[in-house]
């Protein structure tokens, strides 16, 4: 049974997704379990096959208990000791990037890690089990920023149905994670802002013509293509696809698209969708549908919340024009999105209308410099001139 | 598609409000503002509504439709005629 926070000390399996002799790949949702904070979907953290469900559904066990056994791939069933599955995730196997996660110790087996002071008094700050939260350098210090991370993490799951008896206090706990990261952001962080207005007519039209041969289920939301664009743009600019850690800046060989989602009611948060410079249009939608579909009901899944490598955030569906965001950190860089208007351009010597989009950069200034900023926005505006490349 | 009343269609376009954004209050929803100013849904949320009125009530609503449900008359008009209603 995972921990997902300092204040949870036990949970209650509602629903395995798998059965013994089923292989299962790293990262599967192999478990539902409820919280006090609702329901959690519960990723495993190495591939093998199942060989027992410990804990039967409808039980509630305490954090740390072993709730099902596997055997790595590799290894067959006999082959002792078989290991904790679900719920627990290996410590000095995970894998060498930025990861933040309020698992137990005791459902790890971790070594205590080192703790900055500072990271050490914001926990006590916010209320976090400082011994619950992991380095995003799987060898480095838990810094505060680590901290700030697990803290959103624990704030951010909370179904509709279960929030009303604890929303005063859950939405406290959200705003305070903001407030925290976003404080050290705008304190630590040398931000500077590009803006650039992009001609997305042919993305436009591109995209009504497209959804005119789609069914209601099957259309594209305007901002997905901007996604795709984003997502390939930040490959040929590394610089502002990463992490900024103890040792200086780690460059992300994924792109994970952090977007950001209002809640109903208030409060945000960004979770990743993984690999999006990889993914075609229509995934991109299913997988951003999923996505906000489980962040409003309550069903996120914590590597979504540890692995954006960037943050998108589009407020053009309000109207607003140009967006001039915080940096998320350890991150080093979020896109803006505004609304796409009809605007007046000159075209060899007419004026004509054109549908624009303000697009918008704020990046480290310790890790780029305006020059690449400008060329990661321009890449974006000449992706999406030809629309057809993006699918 | 069978023809419904209007009143069939508003309480069909009301149970898809209330989906989309519970903490809504139907009473309170101006029938001649933007529904999107009076209930905060976004364009995800708004295609959320085009689907579910397209499962509840058989209307298959192309995009350069989309304008025309933008209110609550708006949308009731739109689909009373797309439904036929009486």
């Amino acid at each position: 049974m995972p921990s997902l926070g300092a204040d949870m000390d036990a949970g209650t399996l509602v629903q395995w997704m798998i059965k013994p002799g089923d292989a299962v790949k790293r990262g599967q949702v192999v478990a539902v379990v409820e919280t006090q904070k609702g329901a959690i979907d519960v990723e495993i953290w190495e591939d093998g096959t199942i060989d027992q469900l410990v804990v039967e559904t409808g039980k509630k066990v305490p954090v740390g208990e072993v709730l099902a056994l596997l055997h790595a791939s590799g290894e067959t069933a006999a082959a002792p000791p078989a290991k904790p599955a679900a719920g627990s995730r290996p410590g000095p196997a995970a894998p060498a990037k930025p990861r933040v996660e309020a698992v137990s110790p005791v459902a790890t087996g971790m070594a205590r890690g080192r703790i900055s002071p500072a990271a050490r008094k914001l926990a006590e700050e916010l209320g976090l089990d400082i011994d619950s939260v992991r380095p995003a350098d799987p060898d480095g210090v838990v810094s505060r920023a680590d901290v700030e991370r697990a803290a959103a993490m624990k704030a951010a799951p909370a179904p509709a149905a279960d929030a009303r008896p604890v929303a005063a206090d859950w939405h406290a706990q959200m705003r305070k994670a903001i407030a925290a990261a976003m404080s050290r952001s705008k304190r630590e962080i040398p931000h500077y802002y590009l803006a650039t207005d992009i001609d997305v007519t042919k993305v436009t039209d591109w995209l009504a013509s497209e959804n005119l041969k789609r069914g209601v289920a099957e259309r594209l939301l305007p901002v997905v293509p901007l996604m795709k664009a984003v997502a390939l743009a930040l490959r040929e600019v590394p610089e502002l696809n990463g992490f900024w850690t103890a040792e200086g800046y780690k460059p992300s060989p994924a792109v994970h698209l952090g977007m950001a989602i209002a809640l109903r009611g208030g409060g945000l948060v960004a979770p990743a969708i993984h690999d999006a410079d990889k993914k075609g249009l229509d995934l991109l939608m299913a997988d951003l549908r999923d996505l906000i579909t489980r962040v409003r009901g309550g069903r996120l899944r914590s590597s979504e919340m540890s692995d954006p490598t960037v943050t998108l955030t589009n407020l053009g569906d309000q109207g607003v024009e140009g967006v001039f965001a915080v940096i998320y950190p350890p991150q080093v860089a979020i896109v803006g999105l505004g609304k796409i208007t009809d605007r007046p351009r000159v075209e060899g010597g007419a004026v004509v209308t054109r549908k624009v989009l303000t697009a918008t950069l704020a990046a480290d200034h310790r890790v780029s410099d305006g020059h690449r900023g400008a060329v990661f926005l321009a890449t974006v505006g000449r992706l999406l001139q030809d629309p057809e490349k993006l699918l | 598609m069978t023809a419904r009343t209007r009143e069939a269609i508003r309480a069909a376009i009301f149970a898809v409000l209330g989906e989309i954004a519970p903490e809504a209050d139907p009473a309170a929803i101006a029938a001649d503002q933007p529904l999107r100013d009076q209930i905060d849904i976004d364009s995800f949320d708004f295609l959320n509504v085009i689907i579910r009125l397209h499962e509840t009530l058989g209307v298959d609503i192309p995009e350069k439709d989309y304008a025309e449900l933008l209110t609550l008359n708006g949308a009731l008009d739109y689909l009373a005629r797309r439904c036929g209603a009486s």
